[in-house]
């Protein structure tokens, strides 16, 4: 009786160990399988033309995704200057001023913002660039502007959390030497959490870099050419992907993997600068 | 001690119209030194420090201090002892307004710090926190700074940009806490690489380069081995030569090694203030006695 109830045991921990490692390995697979898959479409086309050369006319065998490479890179600098000082400082209003109740309700919106499909933000700043100016609907700045926007409330919680993990002693130390209280915040709290604070805006980075269905509406892209002025349209690496991908010519296929494994790369990189930086923090608090 | 004492001596004559030794020497209205005023101790003990009359402390609904008057006298220690939850920590948080950062914290009564009302409506927090500072139970300097930077945080921040004059005043701090002699070769290294007893003794520097009238302590060695303990109660001992310290204590040897005056509270109340001589050997009250003698509490 106790033997049976014993092996019954040892065949439910087993089973649970199972299900759990199975589940766990599932979770690896997919980013696993995505690297393979793009890696053996992909690879053969990364090459130095890819990162250097426009992309050529149809029916031209060659060229490259050098505008938008570019285009991704200028679209994610405007998307930090907006998206970065109004996310940290509206995370610092969160963690050291605002009362408990207006709180509650802001850190609501971010998360019911986080969780808006990004299609609507792509057309919600259509609307807003049609109501500024019907010539120039489509453009660059609309473009930051949009990926600005979904950074905001990921920065915003991010950079709260980190900053409340600061214990209050070393506010209350620096406040007891009589200095002021954004002081205070700017120069102990946020230098405290820097590293937090960074990781957040790299991660949200990371999350709006691969973002395609807003730039339809805004970036635009424009498959062929330089982007001289950000009022015009300008291509972003996830938008030649898409237009390339949906396209009949097998060079543009090939070239499309070759996009679409070069912005995994970039998000991967990004990720791992993350984690460098995380676990630079970790040696730090057990010195 | 000995060796304590040049540096700080040599601070004395070198500074002469700055301010912790003549702060604490002539106290007046205005922080402002006045090196006029002669005779040093007399004249100290003329004007208290700290001069409390009928505060109450409330946080919310909660009253934690229930009418406390006290006057601490400058230039010397005054010890706070009583049992967990007594209000000693409001008490000392209030002195130097601290309290406000819980946002429900409402007080009645009065607090003088050298004659001058310190919750008046003219007068900011901030200024009272420079003149009034205070250390911690649980050691916290900055981790993203080192020790020399910490030491001279108080005043980077405050506006003193001059090299020469934060490296002299860092130094002549460290001195008086007797870390000199033990850090001035690695003043650049992180502050969180001392050991609990030398992080400690930072923060009391820290404290002290902004040149305060008065320094609040709340249990400042309650998490240090007796070595560090030790260290930390000479320290007091010689601190109070330049500043009014009052210092919240569990312990109650220390509270008779080191304070010249006690103040016992329970459940919100002044029991008794007194000498600490007398407090410790003849105290007037029997919730006193009970309490010193370890009957309760």
């Amino acid at each position: 009786m106790d033997a049976a109830n014993h092996r019954m045991r040892k065949f439910e921990n087993g089973l649970m160990q199972v299900i759990t490692c199975v589940c766990a390995l599932l979770v690896i697979t997919p980013l696993l399988l995505v690297f393979y898959h793009l890696i053996v479409e992909g690879l053969g086309s990364v090459n130095w033309a890819f990162f250097t050369q426009l992309p050529k006319p149809v029916g031209e065998v060659g060229g490259g995704m050098a505008n938008a490479i570019v285009g991704t890179l200028t679209l994610l600098a405007i998307a930090s200057v907006i998206g970065v000082p109004v996310g940290v400082f509206g995370g610092v209003y969160l963690s050291e001023y605002g009362s408990s109740r207006l709180n509650g309700w802001i850190r609501f919106t971010a998360d019911v913002l986080n969780g808006v499909p990004s299609i609507i933000w792509g057309m919600v700043v259509y609307a807003l660039a049609l109501s500024v100016s019907a010539d120039h609907t489509f453009s660059a700045w609309a473009g930051g502007i949009v990926l600005g926007m979904m950074m905001v409330p990921l920065i915003m919680r991010t950079a709260e959390e980190v900053l409340l993990l600061v214990p209050g002693g070393y506010r209350e130390a620096a406040f007891a030497l009589g200095i002021s209280k954004w002081r205070t915040i700017v120069q102990i709290v946020m230098r405290t959490a820097l590293k937090g604070i960074i990781t957040g805006v790299l991660l949200a980075l990371a999350r709006v870099a691969g973002e395609t269905a807003p730039l339809l509406f805004t970036a635009f892209g424009n498959n062929l050419f330089w982007n001289h002025n950000l009022s015009d349209p300008i291509s972003a690496l996830p938008l030649q992907i898409f237009n390339y991908a949906i396209s009949p010519y097998d060079d543009w296929h090939r070239q499309a993997w070759a996009g679409a494994l070069v912005l995994l790369l970039m998000i991967t990189a990004i990720n791992v600068g993350v984690r460098v930086l995380t676990s630079d923090r970790f040696r730090q608090s057990n010195r | 001690m000995n060796s304590l004492m040049p540096p700080n001596e040599e601070a004395k004559r070198t500074t002469a119209p700055a301010k912790p030794a003549a702060a604490a020497a002539a106290p007046t209205v205005t922080p402002a030194p006045a090196p006029a005023v002669s005779p040093a101790v007399p004249a100290a003990n003329a004007v208290p420090a700290i001069s409390v009359k009928g505060l109450s402390v409330f946080f919310g609904r909660h009253q934690v201090l229930k009418n406390v008057s006290l006057e601490a006298k400058a230039s010397a220690v005054t010890a706070i002892i009583g049992p967990s939850g007594c209000g000693k920590s409001t008490f000392l948080r209030s002195l130097n307004r601290m309290h406000e950062l819980v946002p429900e914290a409402r007080m009645e009564g009065e607090i003088r710090l050298f004659g001058q009302d310190i919750y008046n409506r003219a007068v900011e927090p901030v200024i009272v926190r420079r003149r009034v500072g205070m250390v911690f139970q649980k050691s916290n300097p900055f981790p993203t700074m080192t020790i020399a930077e910490n030491v001279t945080v108080g005043l980077r921040l405050n506006g003193v940009r001059r090299r020469d004059v934060l490296a002299e005043r860092m130094e002549r701090a460290l001195r008086m806490v007797a870390l000199w002699d033990e850090v001035k070769d690695r003043l650049h290294a992180p502050a969180t690489s001392l050991s609990g007893g030398q992080q400690q003794r930072l923060c009391i520097a820290r404290a002290i380069v902004v040149q305060p009238e008065v320094i609040l302590m709340d249990e400042p060695a309650s998490a240090l081995d007796p070595i560090a303990t030790a260290k930390v109660e000479e320290l007091i001992l010689d601190l109070k030569h330049s500043f009014t310290i009052i210092i919240v204590t569990h312990n109650m040897q220390q509270a008779a090694r080191i304070s010249d005056y006690t103040a016992f509270f329970y459940l919100g109340e002044l029991v008794e203030f007194d000498r600490t001589a007398k407090m410790f050997t003849n105290p007037s009250r029997k919730q006193t006695e009970d309490y010193v003698t370890g009957r309760f509490g």
